[in-house]
């Protein structure tokens, strides 16, 4: 067993994993943040991605020990108390979702997308960028919509922030 | 998966000791091809060093035409590096296409190479850039470094620390996708120098990738997508699996090349 130590929402966590241990494994069965989804464990379908050091990666792709120092945001991180994120709202207003199961991966992709696009979004730029992330119910019309007036409403923010 | 020890390597010189203390040990970089064969026990190392936290390997340097590239970078830095894109953005191209954009920001340049994948996309680059491959020990020229599928002129205790290429004239990369895996199906990367031209060829060899003879002689004659028109390339020595025939990528590798060429032209 190995000691690892990182920053998960913000907070500094410690725990015993073996070598084999999947840093979604760490995060869902050690953490109890069940938020993240173990989908097809392939890296195929993005249902486990988080954000590590600010990017946007897959869980179950990767070691707890890999993560060992690392910063680590997960879908529970991403709301500021009981104001939803950006993301979020627009996934709920504009019903980018039906059985839920991809949406923590979703969001946590499209926040990143949002992130790397800070000169908007179109739809083309967001069916491409979502190639790592499967969703089985919507046909992803919803969410590509989510995800635009997400990036609108963020910039929108900024601009008046500045 | 079966257990691991893992280390991690904060330099070249401890990752090589750590590796050759192991037993059975393996280099890990992004891991993006590494732990998926783990978690098949397709490999099954008893130890992993980690590569990641090796600031030497981070580094991208342009001076003039020449491009050196850390092994460590991954192709998400590669995609929008804005001093490789003044010089060879085919090169930004490719990286983008690799995997996805969660694939993309752990996976590396030198974990690409030294899987070699025949399918992968850097080796066709490196391949079509003649390009040398970098080691704590040597330099290797790309046409001597992959040897076959998923073989490579590395020795077991030898790592890929950079890469190193003069930026072409022009250079343009097609690739097929397979829609699932999204690794290439048939990719073609062309640079061209002065009288100096190679197409290089993933996804579709029988031995991994190459350079394909038929399509160089064309575009040496015309270099343009019309100047393909009527090439055929052999099908003899490429590969048939589920998901395309022989026959069926060598249509594709000349589709691709037109498409790398009208890139290249801009």
């Amino acid at each position: 067993m190995t000691d690892v130590t990182m920053t998960v929402n913000g907070q500094t966590v410690s725990g015993s994993v073996e070598g084999r241990t999947l840093l979604v494994q760490f995060l869902r069965d050690s953490l109890g943040l069940t938020g993240t989804h173990v989908g097809c464990e392939t890296s195929q379908c993005g249902a486990c991605t988080i954000h590590m050091d600010g990017k946007s990666v897959k869980s179950c792709s990767m070691l707890a020990v890999q993560a060992d120092g690392a910063a680590i945001t997960t879908i529970e991180g991403l709301a500021d108390g009981e104001a939803l994120h950006p993301v979020q709202t627009a996934f709920k207003e504009h019903h980018g979702l039906q059985c839920g199961f991809c949406t923590p991966g979703m969001i946590m992709a499209a926040t990143d997308i949002i992130r790397r696009h800070p000169e908007g979004l179109n739809e083309k730029t967001v069916r491409e960028e979502l190639e790592g992330n499967i969703c089985r119910c919507t046909g992803y019309h919803n969410i590509v919509k989510a995800i635009i007036a997400a990036s609108e409403a963020m910039n929108a923010d900024s601009t008046k922030a500045a | 998966m079966y257990d691991v020890t893992y280390h991690r390597a904060g330099s070249v010189k401890e990752a090589l000791s750590l590796l050759e203390a192991a037993d059975d040990g393996k280099f890990i970089a992004g891991g993006q091809t590494l732990i998926p064969a783990m978690k098949t026990r397709l490999a099954a190392p008893s130890d992993l060093v980690d590569l990641r936290h090796i600031a030497d390997m981070k580094t991208i340097a342009v001076a003039g035409k020449t491009v050196t590239i850390g092994a460590g970078i991954t192709h998400a830095e590669v995609a929008v590096n804005s001093e490789i894109m003044a010089v060879c953005p085919a090169l930004c191209h490719l990286a983008a296409l690799i995997g996805d954009p969660q694939v993309r920001h752990m996976g590396t340049l030198g974990g690409s190479l030294a899987n070699n994948d025949p399918a992968a996309d850097y080796p066709a680059a490196m391949l079509a850039l003649d390009a040398i491959v970098v080691t704590d020990k040597r330099e290797i020229a790309a046409a001597e470094f992959f040897t076959g599928l998923f073989e490579t002129a590395l020795n077991e205790d030898e790592l890929i620390t950079a890469i190193r290429f003069e930026a072409p004239e022009k250079a343009g990369y097609g690739k097929f996708r397979n829609p699932a895996s999204r690794y290439a199906m048939a990719g073609v990367f062309i640079a061209k120098n002065g009288e100096t031209l190679r197409a290089a060829v993933t996804g579709a060899g029988d031995d991994g990738v190459f350079r394909s003879a038929e399509i160089e002689a064309a575009l040496s004659a015309d270099f343009s997508a019309a100047g393909l028109q009527d090439v055929a390339v052999a099908a003899d020595d490429l590969m048939t699996d589920i998901h395309a025939s022989a026959d069926y990528r060598a249509s594709l590798i000349v589709a691709m090349a037109k498409r790398a060429v009208a890139m290249a032209n801009g």
